[in-house]
């Protein structure tokens, strides 16, 4: 075929390829829109959005790991069970062992690596399907947790370790929270100067750039977008510190996914296994510690999410390995590895967490949530393949466009901003 | 040497006649004003370099691009056809065997032949039938095999046979093969053309798509040459009282590129330097086989600025002495060493094979080569990306600026940031291969048939990058099937047979029987 006129993308294909990249934060956008009218602006009152954050919180946390287990071309299904299984150790440390919580929190992290290491340990190096490692670690650790807890619940933890749920930036009394503000205007700021400094280093290096207009417009969205949702949590409790860790651990995992050599063994290894051992990259090595990273995660969902009930229990956890797995899916990234973001995952898991929130508002029941949800799964899925086909044949850019989305440090703000990134083609 | 138009309204008249085909791409035209008439009874080479709309021209005849996506005619037998998908052209006799073989590997022969075909009795499978039925057809290929042997056992060539035996089951009337003996050794290819020979004879029309130009000329009868999406012409191959085709390679060539090559093979440009590497005893077993000598013994010197033919028919364990070498990447090692300027490089692992400066560039580049969903820019950086960080963190512009660099150096056409290197042509893949170990700035490259599946002109480019990498001081290991090609590239060829080095050979000295010689030194082969 022509290479020269199919390599160089036209504005149609650009857009195309927009559409598709865009397309999940639209549709979240566009979600957002329809339960704020059917609830009758229920949906986005500063204490809904707050509770938004808290409820997705740990979901929001696996979804980060899942989606770079499945980038490496596997799957986790025991994520669940881990969570109820750090959780009940979390909870016997603290009461029966007695011990504070700021050793509790690292001790729950470690023993999470550990259980990642013993199930990387096994898909990597013993080359065991994942599903069939995870599926036999879903019965283990489910299994260990009814062993730890005796079959029941333990409630009534320490107030240190319920901040980690239920704590907010310490603040003034009256008016809005301007902590919460300042760490806004501060979020936004960075956002900014990382883009301008992107654009800065481009044209240094001889590349084009889209017009300074573009840029200010792209930033002028995305400063809207994160001052909008600081002044929406700000007037009711301010930040939670859940939401302050979901921050970092989405800038920080886009910044490891998108920038660093690590991140590009990653995608390397999910997507062509035996290329990427024939360039010199480990990559046993690179699958295991993706397993480690999902379990240490998990682990640490499992602390969110102990804190939040005030309980460790038998059943706690199950299905967050399914909708982690659907949130990761709908964001993007691709069953046959090699392909998704960090902040796909996370607009993925917020299309599923507003539907949950927005249909229980209206009052659906769990019957009707769980088959919109599922045909929400299936629908993201078929038009993202649709959409690979329609424009494989003419080349244009939707995977590198799709891969390399804007690090979100303003959470799924990141991505909602079309034109956020210069276009590559001269 | 020229070959008579066309047209000249020689009875019998065409079995296929496609006329005024245009096909149109987002953004670009594939095919305009395509025609290409097949006569009945022959064998019709289609050539053209990659890119040139060769198989697209042959997705369009056999519905994978159905009718209304296209315009122009397609008349078979001079009745118009419209097909809506393969199921349409199967059913009128049009089959088509892709590079890419489309067998079950785990069901028998016989069943692989049969499908979609079987004899059944009351709807349960008659096996008496099948069975007999397979068998005549395997004897019509000349493929003598038990047709309850599943196809993962058979080797590539053999695999091939049973595909043209699917074909003939489904009473094909015109046969398409694309690139058939690509993936074949020369006597595979040699049975191959023969049996393309016996189905012409047996009435059986084929359209040959190649890139070999010497099987091209010994079998075809009949060649329309595409180029850049158009037809150029079509020439008549009369053979002569001693079988001498009125065609030869130069011709199609002129015809291929719109220009003559005046060389097929670049000049040496450098002076050949000292001995910078030096394999000694170099042996490995099969990775699950312990106690089956895969490379046996190999000693080897490798001089700065030489290209050293690595010969040997399919199976000599040439790619395994390479993937070996290049850190283990093969088998069980036995022993052997490697020196680097006289001293011992240990490469335990590949990260320590390209830390010492080696480069491999494998066969199969699709599989071992490429990250397919990836750009030009992160497959040009994958195995050097050090050289494009700092502590680990990516300066991405700085990359990009590299790999524009590099893919400008090696005329790669495509953009390197953008669209991913599947819709690349495999002579623009290659490239990124390429170019991606140049990138390490290795002192030994190894390439394994750096060539293979390229087509004309992207050859030459390939062979001038692998002179200059040479010119530039690095020392070039060059394993390749085309005998060819190793005369005309290489200072010095060692030939290799059963894992063992059997002669080697100043290339000036050498030509292809005495490679071939060498070549089958041990044991007993066809």
């Amino acid at each position: 075929m022509n290479q020269t006129t199919s390599g160089r993308a036209g504005l149609g294909s650009l857009l195309r390829g927009d559409s598709r990249r865009y397309g999940m934060a639209v549709a979240l956008v566009a979600i957002v829109v329809l339960f704020q009218i059917l609830t009758g602006g229920l949906l986005l009152t500063p204490l809904n959005i707050t509770n938004l954050i808290l409820q997705n919180s740990y979901i929001l946390i696996l979804a980060i790991g899942m989606m770079l287990v499945i980038v490496t071309g596997h799957i986790d299904l025991s994520v669940g069970s881990v969570v109820a299984f750090t959780g009940a150790v979390s909870a016997v440390m603290l009461t029966s062992w007695g011990l504070p919580t700021a050793a509790v929190v690292p001790l729950a992290l470690l023993l999470g690596a550990a259980i990642g290491a013993w199930q990387g340990f096994w898909i990597a190096y013993v080359r065991v399907p994942a599903f069939i490692v995870t599926l036999a670690g879903m019965l283990v650790f489910r299994g260990a947790t009814l062993a730890v807890l005796g079959g029941e619940s333990i409630a009534h933890l320490p107030p240190s370790l319920r901040q980690i749920a239920g704590g907010f930036l310490p603040g003034q009394g009256e008016g809005p929270h301007l902590p919460t503000l300042l760490l806004g205007a501060a979020g936004a700021a960075v956002v900014v100067w990382i883009q301008w400094r992107a654009r800065a280093r481009t044209r240094a290096h001889g590349l084009p750039v889209q017009h300074a207009a573009v840029t200010a417009a792209a930033s002028a969205v995305l400063v809207a977008a994160i001052l909008a949702f600081t002044f929406a949590l700000a007037a009711h409790n301010g930040l939670p510190l859940v939401g302050l860790l979901l921050v970092a651990l989405i800038a920080g995992y886009s910044f490891v996914t998108r920038s660093t050599t690590l991140g590009r063994r990653i995608y390397a290894v999910g997507g062509n296994e035996r290329a990427a051992a024939l360039s010199g990259i480990r990559t046993q090595r690179t699958t295991f510690w993706v397993f480690v990273n999902m379990g240490a995660l998990s682990a640490l969902a499992g602390l969110v999410f102990t804190a939040r009930l005030n309980a460790a229990t038998p059943g706690a956890g199950t299905m967050f390995e399914l909708d982690a797995i659907a949130a990761a899916f709908i964001g993007g990234a691709s069953a046959s590895g090699g392909v998704g973001t960090v902040v796909g995952a996370v607009i993925g898991a917020l299309v599923m967490g507003v539907l949950n929130n927005g249909m229980s508002l209206i009052g659906l029941g769990v019957d009707w949530q769980q088959l919109i949800k599922g045909l929400v799964l299936l629908l993201a899925v078929a038009f993202d393949i649709y959409n690979k086909r329609r424009v494989g044949a003419g080349g244009a850019a939707v995977f590198g466009l799709r891969r390399r989305g804007r690090p979100g440090p303003g959470g799924g703000a990141g991505a909602s901003s079309p034109g956020a990134r210069e276009p590559a083609s001269a | 040497m020229t070959g008579a138009p066309t047209g000249a309204g020689a009875p019998p008249g065409p079995l296929l006649s496609m006329a005024g085909i245009r096909k149109e791409f987002p953004g670009m035209v594939a095919l305009d004003d395509v025609s290409l008439d097949v006569r009945e009874g022959r064998v019709h080479a289609l050539m053209g370099e990659n890119g040139a709309g060769k198989s697209t021209l042959m997705k369009v005849l056999s519905g994978v691009h159905p009718a209304g996506t296209y315009t122009g005619d397609i008349l078979l037998d001079g009745e118009p056809c419209a097909f809506g998908g393969v199921v349409d052209s199967e059913r009128a006799g049009i089959a088509i065997i892709h590079q890419e073989l489309a067998l079950i590997p785990q069901l028998s022969i016989a069943e692989n032949v049969l499908l979609g075909h079987e004899a059944t009795r009351f709807g349960v499978l008659d096996r008496d039938a099948n069975h007999a039925r397979a068998r005549e057809l395997l004897l019509r290929v000349g493929l003598d095999e038990n047709p309850d042997v599943p196809v993962s056992a058979l080797g590539i060539g053999a695999q091939q046979l049973v595909e043209i035996a699917k074909a003939l089951a489904k009473r094909v009337r015109l046969l398409i093969l694309d690139e058939p003996t690509s993936a074949l050794n020369e006597a595979e290819s040699r049975r191959l053309l023969d049996l393309l020979r016996e189905l012409r004879d047996q009435g059986v029309t084929c359209i040959l798509i190649s890139h070999k130009l010497g099987e091209v000329v010994s079998v075809s009868d009949e060649i329309t040459i595409l180029r850049d999406g158009r037809t150029i012409e079509t020439l008549v191959v009369e053979r002569g009282a001693d079988g001498t085709p009125s065609v030869d390679e130069d011709r199609i060539i002129r015809g291929m590129v719109g220009r003559s090559l005046d060389r097929l093979y670049p000049e040496p440009a450098g002076e050949v330097g000292p001995v910078r590497f030096e394999v000694r005893d170099w042996t490995v077993d099969h990775p699950t086989q312990p106690g089956r000598r895969m490379v046996d013994g190999v000693d080897i010197d490798l001089r700065s600025g030489e290209i050293v033919g690595l010969a040997g028919l399919m199976g000599a364990g040439r790619t395994e002495f390479a993937m070996s070498l290049f850190g283990r990447s093969y088998g069980r090692y036995v022993r052997g060493t490697l020196f680097k300027d006289g001293e011992v490089l240990p490469v335990p692992d590949v990260a320590a094979a390209v830390r010492g400066g080696l480069a491999y560039v494998p066969e199969d580049r699709k599989t071992l080569g490429l990250l397919l969903d990836e750009d030009i820019r992160h497959n040009t950086t994958l195995a050097g990306l050090h050289r494009v960080s700092r502590r680990g963190v990516i300066d991405q512009a700085r990359e990009t600026v590299e790999a524009r660099r590099m893919s400008d150096g090696l005329h790669v056409r495509g953009n390197v940031a953008a669209g991913t290197v599947r819709t690349l042509s495999g002579g623009n893949q290659q490239k990124v291969v390429l170019a991606k170990w140049m990138f390490t700035r290795p002192e030994l490259l190894i390439l394994d048939e750096p060539t293979r599946g390229i087509d004309v002109g992207a050859k030459y480019e390939i062979h001038l990058i692998i002179r200059r990498l040479a010119a530039e001081g690095a020392a070039v290991l060059l394993i390749s099937s085309e005998l060819p090609e190793v005369l005309g590239m290489c200072d010095r060829v060692h030939t290799m047979c059963e894992g063992r080095l059997t002669g080697e050979v100043p290339a000036g000295e050498a030509d292809q029987e005495t490679l071939m010689r060498l070549m089958t030194r041990t044991g007993d082969r066809p």
